[in-house]
């Protein structure tokens, strides 16, 4: 799959400064993400993750700075023009999001028929194509309702990819899930990374995924209300000095870290499942 | 820069057909069709196994894995092996992971509709499923009640209060606005026709039990069915989607107490409240038709209406508006209890309450009409 832009930098975050009213939430906050990685904003529970990812994908707008993509600053652009940026983004929500009185097949097909001029059969076909990657092959006809939540994350992944989205956003995409479930979808995330070159900008706190998946992360922290660290998740645990990151990511590589070794031999492609098939990725 | 799609096979001499795709296949340009490739697999002779050619391909997106999907298919079905080392490597991955995991081979459903008789037969299961259920509800919320006294039931004061607000005053706007419509239609239908025989002033009569009687107590009971009847059911059934109700009753309280309970008892309590006020209000509607574009004497309006109405025209008014409020919560709570786990069944909850909170209020209505006419109220 090639890419669109030659730009290095597929999204630049300058500055940005999150507030609800008078309450601030993040400050300064500045990074970039280079295109085809995967970036990981990690963080406690209330330091302001899901606002910030929520200002990226234009759903807050921010007290102060900007949000580019591909050299273009998104809040200050034309309505029209912010519309075909965020048709190149896939946003997995945390619960899923899925329309619940929409089969999965429905879920998934609706973006195609929305901006694309495909015919029924071929919206079908890419939506049927789009559950078996995530691992709901024969799921077309199922509600929300009657899978369960690590399907519902899948099926939600398969709709943020329908129109193989150059950007895919996730927002706690771990979070519920069985450790099995949870590396499997981590696994998913890198093959979408590496066979679709997508930018991948995950939101989490769960230490085994950061380490296994990410390329790049900042560390936001809820009582400076800043980002606290920039780097990628080993290097930050070997050589931040900052006791505040050190204590965020080693308490993570000692109870997950090890297990997996970080990553690199986790064993999990084609491995049994409790339950979806014989290479289930459930 | 992107270039039109094509699809080409042609067949080596070892039996090989070979699937060229040149040009750009993203999904802004549809999805070529595969079934000249797929004739050529299904119709004997048998390709020995099919190959790609990708060396003209631009660009690619799902488009291409739709396509390889579907050729693959048909070459499972004909027994023929597919090759795909000639795809990018990116593509072939991704074919790997959507081919990973077996699809579960009880999985998929067929789309076949019932027949007619069958779609019968699980309405009436249903249907029945419903009765069982509300009568079934009915009883624990009686039980419940007849725990309250005894002081076993576990109500929080301050829920009550709040739906005692919610069921009461903040539903005034709106059953002032009604009823006084309502008063007003009254008046002007009964005026035009009385004023026929010259009998103008008995307006007033008309208005008054008519309200009194049966319209004050059925317009609020509509109103607070479609208002506070749907409330109930939507916040019930958003309880049962979140697992609110499921924790109630592992902590061992009964959701029945300390959720159908005040909400019952707050609209029971404030629905003759309402229907008192409505009547009145009614009434003002009549006479203000009746005295100023009628010309009835504002006097001679109100002499006429104390002489009709009696304590047991508003009683038997009152006790009508208690059992809607009975039946309006019950259907309200019963709809939000039974509701399923998603938005859509909680959409689906209130709309049923909604409507069989208006079927009960009306089969109530000729209940008591019929009830007061044997006894002679």
């Amino acid at each position: 799959m090639t890419s669109s832009a030659s730009s290095p930098d597929h999204i630049v975050v300058r500055d940005l400064t999150l507030a609800y009213g008078e309450t601030v939430v993040q400050r300064d906050v500045s990074f970039e993400v280079p295109r085809g990685r995967v970036f990981v904003i990690m963080g406690g529970s209330g330091c302001g993750k899901s606002t910030l990812l929520r200002s990226m994908i234009g759903l807050l707008e921010p007290a102060r700075g900007e949000v580019m993509y591909d050299g273009t600053s998104f809040w200050t652009a034309a309505a029209d023009e912010r519309e075909s940026m965020t048709r190149r983004f896939g946003v997995s929500y945390q619960a899923g999001a899925l329309w619940s009185s929409m089969t999965l097949a429905e879920n998934v097909a609706l973006p195609l028929e929305e901006y694309t001029d495909l015919d029924d059969e071929d919206i079908g076909r890419i939506a049927s194509l789009k559950l078996a990657l995530m691992g709901l092959a024969g799921f077309e006809e199922y509600y929300p309702s009657e899978i369960s939540g690590g399907m519902r994350k899948r099926a939600a992944l398969a709709r943020a990819t329908a129109l193989d989205p150059e950007i895919l956003f996730f927002d706690e995409p771990s979070a519920g899930l069985d450790p099995i479930s949870a590396a499997r979808l981590d696994e998913l995330i890198l093959e979408l990374r590496d066979s679709m070159g997508m930018t991948i900008v995950v939101v989490t706190h769960e230490l085994t995924s950061i380490f296994t998946i990410a390329d790049d992360s900042i560390l936001l922290d809820a009582e400076s209300k800043t980002m606290i660290a920039r780097g990628k998740p080993t290097e930050l645990l070997e050589g931040s000095s900052d006791p505040r990151v050190v204590e965020f990511l080693s308490r993570g590589h000692r109870s997950g870290g090890s297990e997996h070794g970080l990553g690199s031999e986790r064993g999990l492609r084609n491995e049994p499942s409790t339950g979806d098939g014989p290479e289930a990725m459930s | 820069m992107t270039h039109e799609t094509e699809v080409s096979a042609a067949r080596l001499e070892d039996g090989t057909l070979v699937v060229r795709l040149d040009g750009s296949w993203v999904l802004e340009s549809g999805i070529p069709s595969a079934d000249p490739v797929i004739r050529q697999i299904s119709t004997p002779p048998f390709p020995a196994r099919i190959a790609f050619d990708t060396s003209g391909l631009a660009d690619w997106d799902s488009s291409l894995l739709a396509f390889e999907r579907e050729v693959g298919e048909a070459a499972k079905a004909s027994g023929v092996e597919v090759d795909t080392s000639g795809l990018p490597p990116g593509a072939r991955r991704l074919i790997d992971l959507a081919a990973a995991v077996a699809e579960r081979a009880d999985a998929r459903r067929s789309a076949r509709r019932d027949r007619p008789l069958a779609r019968l037969g699980r309405g009436a299961l249903s249907f029945f499923g419903t009765t069982r259920g509300l009568i079934e509800f009915i009883g624990l919320t009686c039980l419940s009640v007849l725990r309250l006294p005894l002081g076993r039931a576990r109500v929080r004061g301050r829920d009550f209060w709040l739906f005692v607000q919610e069921a009461g005053a903040d539903a005034l706007p709106i059953v002032s606005l009604i009823s006084f419509l309502i008063g007003v239609i009254l008046a002007f239908i009964g005026a035009l026709q009385l004023r026929q025989f010259g009998a103008i002033v008995w307006t007033a009569n008309i208005v008054a039990i008519g309200m009194v009687r049966y319209l004050g107590p059925m317009m609020t009971a509509i109103i607070m069915a479609g208002r506070t009847g749907a409330s109930y059911a939507a916040q019930l059934g958003t309880m049962t989607a979140n697992e609110e109700v499921d924790a109630l009753r592992t902590l061992g309280i009964s959701p029945i107490d300390f959720l159908v309970l005040p909400r019952t008892l707050a609209l029971v309590l404030m629905m003759p409240l309402l229907a008192l006020y409505s009547d009145f209000v009614g009434m003002l509607g009549g006479a203000v038709i009746g005295t100023l574009a009628f010309g009835i004497g504002t006097q001679e309006y109100i002499t006429q209406t104390q002489n009709m109405l009696t304590m047991k025209d508003f009683l038997s008014g009152l006790n009508m508006a208690a059992s809607y409020g009975v039946l309006i919560a019950i259907a309200g709570c019963f709809q939000g209890m039974s509701s399923g786990r998603s938005a859509s069944a909680v959409g689906e909850a209130t709309t049923k309450a909604v409507v069989m909170g208006i079927v009960l209020i009306v089969i109530a209505t000729a209940f008591w009409t019929v009830l007061y006419d044997i006894l002679g109220i």
